[in-house]
C-alpha cells in the first residue's frame, strides 16, 4: 500500500540479509551501510534488520495508501512538496507524496513502521543485485505492502495474567517455615503500595531465633516481618532491610506482581533459577518481536 | 565466603565481619564487572545485582574471594556539627540512667565507623556507640523525623537525611546536608568512613 510513482535510479528492499547460505554460494546481500539502515528502522520502532528501502544517489517518489510512520536517513526528503527533516520520525497521512531526493553519501535508507512485506526468498526479503535473488529493484507502478502495527496489541493480550506468581526460593528460606508459604492463598491488603504488597493469609512463622543483620534488598523479594505477614517488595523498596527474604519473584512475573490490586488473591509457586532466567529471556524475545515488527523474516 | 542466589538477578556474599563486607564491596565496585548493576554492602553481606541474561556470578565470586584480607585505609574522616537538643534527649537520659550532659558527652566523644547505607538516601548506619547508650527502638515510631536529626538505636547512631518516619531516639540535630542530590557524590558518608560529632 505504498505506491511507487518514480523509482529512482536504483532503489531496492534490504533487510538484515540472507545469512547462513554462503556455503551454497548465496550472497548475504543486505544494506551496504548497516548503521544508517538500522537507525532508519529504529526511528520507526522496527527491529534493526527490518526490510527497508536502500536508495542509491537519488531516491524514489512514493505515495502512501494509509497513515504511516516513516523515516529517511542519509537523503533529503519532502512531503507533499515541503522539505521534511531526515533522521527523524515522520508521520505521513494517507494520500501524501513522499519525494526522497539526493543522498548525502552514495546511499540513503527509508524505513516504514512494520517493515516492507515483500516476498521472502531463502529467509530474506533483500534484493540481491549480484545473483538476482529476491525482489527486483523498484519500478514505477509497484505497490509495496507494509506490515500492520497490530502486534503491540497482540502482545498486550498475551501479557501474563495469572493469580500464580513464580518465586525463586532463597536466600533466607532457612529462617522461616517456607512450607506454609508456597501454595497458600494470600489476599492483597489495602495498605499495599509501590514500595511493597502486604499480604494477608497464613502467618509464616520463624524457624530460628535472632535478628537478621541488615542486608541489600531486591524488587520481588518476599520478606517476612516478625508478625509473619509477608511483604512482597516492589520497585520502590528501600535499598536494605532486616527481615528475612524467603524467595524472590521471578523477573518474568514481576509485571504480574506490580498489577496486584487490593482485595486480589494470589498464590506462589517455586521456580528454580535456571527456569526463571529462561522465562525472562523468552519474555524479552516476545517483547522484541511484538514491538519491533520485521525482526523475523516471513 | 558463602554465596547465595537472590532471585535470578542477584548474588549475596556473606562475610565474617563488617570490615570484610567493606573490602568485598570495594573490590567489586573497583572491578567494574560488565553486567553488574549495583553492589550493596550490608552488616555482614554484599548484595550484587546484575542483568540475568548475562550470568556474571562466577566473575563476581572470583573478585569477592580475592578481595584483600586487610585494606589500606581508604575511608575518610568526616566531622558532623551537632547541637544536642533532640526531643528524645531527656527520655534517653532517663532510660540510660545518665544525665543529658553525660548522654551528649558520651555520644560526641566517640569516633564512629560508617557500616552501610540503607533505609533512605544518604542514611548511614554508624557503629561504635558507647554501650551505655544502647537503647531499643522507640515503642512507637514517629511519623515524621525532621531532616538533620541525630539519633540512636541499638548499636547504631545516624543522621536522618530527609524528613521520614523513624523509630530511633532523636538526641540532637545537625544543619549539615547529609544528602544532596545535586552534589557529587550526593551522600556525605560512604561505607568505611569515620565520623565524629562535634558539639556546637
Amino acid at each position: 500500500m505504498i505506491e511507487v510513482l518514480r523509482p529512482g535510479p536504483l532503489t531496492t528492499v534490504q533487510d538484515g540479509g540472507r545469512h547462513g547460505l554462503a556455503h551454497l554460494g548465496v550472497p548475504a546481500a543486505g544494506p551496504a551501510d548497516w548503521l544508517s539502515h538500522a537507525l532508519a528502522n529504529r526511528l520507526v520502532g522496527n527491529a534493526d534488520g527490518a526490510a527497508a528501502l536502500e536508495i542509491t544517489l537519488t531516491g524514489p517518489t512514493l505515495r502512501c495508501g494509509r497513515d504511516v510512520a516513516l523515516a529517511v536517513v542519509g537523503a533529503a526528503v519532502a512531503v507533499d512538496g515541503s522539505a521534511a527533516p531526515s533522521g527523524r520520525t515522520l508521520f505521513v497521512r494517507a494520500g501524501q507524496r513522499i519525494a526522497i531526493g539526493r543522498t548525502v553519501g552514495a546511499r540513503g535508507y527509508a524505513a516504514v513502521a512494520g517493515g516492507f512485506t515483500v516476498p521472502v526468498t531463502l529467509g530474506s526479503r533483500s534484493t540481491d543485485t549480484l545473483s538476482g535473488l529476491g525482489p527486483t529493484p523498484l519500478a514505477s507502478g509497484d505497490v509495496l505492502s507494509v506490515s500492520t502495527m497490530d502486534t503491540p496489541e497482540r502482545m498486550l493480550h498475551a501479557l501474563p495474567r495469572s493469580d500464580v506468581v513464580r518465586v525463586v526460593p532463597g536466600p533466607r528460606g532457612d529462617w522461616v517455615e517456607v512450607g506454609a508459604f508456597f501454595g497458600a492463598t494470600f489476599t492483597v491488603t489495602p495498605d499495599s503500595d509501590r514500595v511493597g504488597v502486604r499480604l494477608d493469609g497464613p502467618r509464616i512463622a520463624r524457624s530460628r531465633t535472632g535478628e537478621l543483620p541488615t542486608e541489600g534488598m531486591v524488587a520481588g523479594a518476599i520478606q517476612v516481618p516478625p508478625d509473619g505477614r509477608p511483604i512482597l517488595l516492589l520497585a520502590n523498596h528501600a535499598a536494605t532491610g532486616g527481615y528475612p527474604v524467603l524467595g524472590v519473584v521471578a523477573r518474568a512475573d514481576l509485571p504480574t506482581a506490580g498489577q496486584l490490586r487490593p482485595g486480589g488473591a494470589v498464590r506462589f509457586a517455586p521456580i528454580d533459577r535456571d527456569a526463571a532466567v529462561r522465562a525472562y529471556a523468552d519474555l524479552r524475545l516476545r517483547m522484541d518481536r511484538a514491538v519491533r515488527p520485521g525482526r523475523a523474516a516471513g | 565466603m558463602r554465596f547465595l542466589d537472590v532471585g535470578e538477578a542477584g548474588l549475596l556474599a556473606e562475610t565474617a565481619s563488617q570490615d570484610a563486607a567493606h573490602r568485598v564491596w570495594r573490590a567489586i565496585r573497583n572491578a567494574q564487572i560488565p553486567g553488574v548493576v549495583d553492589a550493596v554492602a550490608g552488616a555482614r553481606t554484599v548484595l550484587v545485582t546484575f542483568d540475568p541474561l548475562y550470568d556474571v556470578r562466577q566473575r563476581v565470586r572470583d573478585v569477592a574471594v580475592r578481595a584483600p584480607a586487610v585494606e589500606s585505609d581508604s575511608g575518610r574522616d568526616i566531622d558532623i556539627p551537632v547541637t544536642y537538643d533532640g526531643p528524645d534527649l531527656d527520655a534517653s537520659a532517663i532510660q540510660t540512667g545518665l544525665s543529658t550532659v553525660e548522654v551528649a558527652h558520651r555520644h560526641s566523644e566517640r569516633t564512629y565507623n560508617v557500616a552501610f547505607l540503607g533505609f533512605s538516601p544518604g542514611f548511614a548506619y554508624l557503629t561504635g556507640i558507647d554501650a551505655a547508650l544502647r537503647l531499643p527502638r522507640r515503642e512507637t515510631p514517629r511519623t515524621a523525623v525532621p531532616a538533620g536529626s541525630v539519633a540512636i538505636a541499638g548499636e547504631y547512631t545516624a543522621v536522618y537525611p530527609q524528613r521520614t518516619p523513624g523509630g530511633w531516639h532523636v538526641i540532637g540535630h545537625t544543619d549539615l546536608a547529609v544528602f544532596d542530590p545535586d552534589r557529587d557524590p550526593p551522600a556525605l558518608l560512604a561505607p568505611g568512613d569515620r565520623v565524629r560529632f562535634v558539639p556546637r
